[in-house]
């Protein structure tokens, strides 16, 4: 089961609009993957995550927090996120669950029942 | 010489012909990852993680805003000493026993972060917000960097 979460990235490429890649990290447990996405300065309403083709989409527009003054010193990107997920086959879409926390989007990609691993009785 | 009737290369001669075309797009692709933009800000290879850190100034305060996403309140320290700002912790990390790593790009363990600031500031009354994963600390510039009016009179 390795094929999992892979990125698809070349989709969208000839929209004008920038969009920065967010870090990703994924783990596997026994009976689903977790794919946690870092997004600073990102809340619950400027999130949209969607799923299509079996392939996964977060994007989100960043509300910067209003800080009075001029920039003197820059390091943050002012573009949005967007990144794709291939999912694994063995994912059920349907039961995926997102909460975001802190900047960080944790996706819960539990199993599909018929991949899960089971005993078959010999009778 | 001889002249050579030119024969257009049909698709079907190159049957691994798309695998080439993704191949580029997959080393194009590499300059777009998280890794090359945070190899450029920080100018080295494995110098662990350096949030990227915003510095607004008016005539009172100077703003430093620096992205920390999902950090716990209680893992996040500020320090000053005399005008160097530092910002450091610790991003614990939450795998467990029986789970695989498959994908690690998020950065976990301790970080540090300095900069140093334009004027000096008063250590005494420096706050901080942690909000969406976006820390902001304010901190109060010193009375005697706070630009000053001076009446000249003129006989």
């Amino acid at each position: 089961m390795n094929t999992l979460v892979r990125e698809n990235r070349d989709a969208d490429r000839a929209q004008n609009e920038q969009f920065v890649a967010p870090s990703a990290s994924v783990v596997e447990a026994g009976d689903g993957y977790t794919l946690e996405v870092e997004m600073p300065g990102v809340n619950k309403e400027g999130l949209e995550i969607s799923i299509e083709n079996n392939e996964l989409t977060i994007r989100e527009r960043r509300s910067l927090p209003t800080v009075e003054g001029t920039l003197i010193h820059r390091e943050s990107r002012p573009e949005n996120y967007r990144r794709t997920f291939e999912l694994d086959p063995s994912i059920d879409a349907d039961k995926i669950n997102a909460k975001i926390d802190q900047g960080v989007v944790t996706l819960t990609l539990p199993k599909a029942e018929h991949v899960k691993p089971r005993k078959i009785a010999v009778s | 010489m001889s002249l050579i009737r030119y024969q257009p290369l049909e698709p079907m001669a190159w049957p691994s012909l798309e695998r080439w075309s993704n191949l580029r797009d997959d080393l194009n692709s590499l300059f777009e990852l998280p890794f090359w933009s945070s190899f450029a800000r920080q100018g080295q290879l494995f110098g662990g993680w350096s949030p990227a850190l915003d510095l607004y100034q008016d005539k009172d305060n100077i703003v430093a805003v620096v992205e920390l996403p999902g950090m716990r309140k209680e893992d996040i320290e500020i320090s000053l000493h005399d005008r160097t700002l530092t910002i450091s912790g610790e991003r614990k990390s939450q795998t467990s026993n029986g789970e695989k790593a498959e994908r690690t790009e998020r950065y976990i363990g301790r970080f540090r972060r300095s900069i140093t600031l334009p004027t000096r500031v008063d250590a005494n009354k420096i706050s901080a917000t942690y909000r969406d994963g976006i820390l902001a600390v304010t901190l109060p510039k010193a009375e005697e960097a706070k630009p000053k009016q001076i009446q000249v009179t003129v006989n």
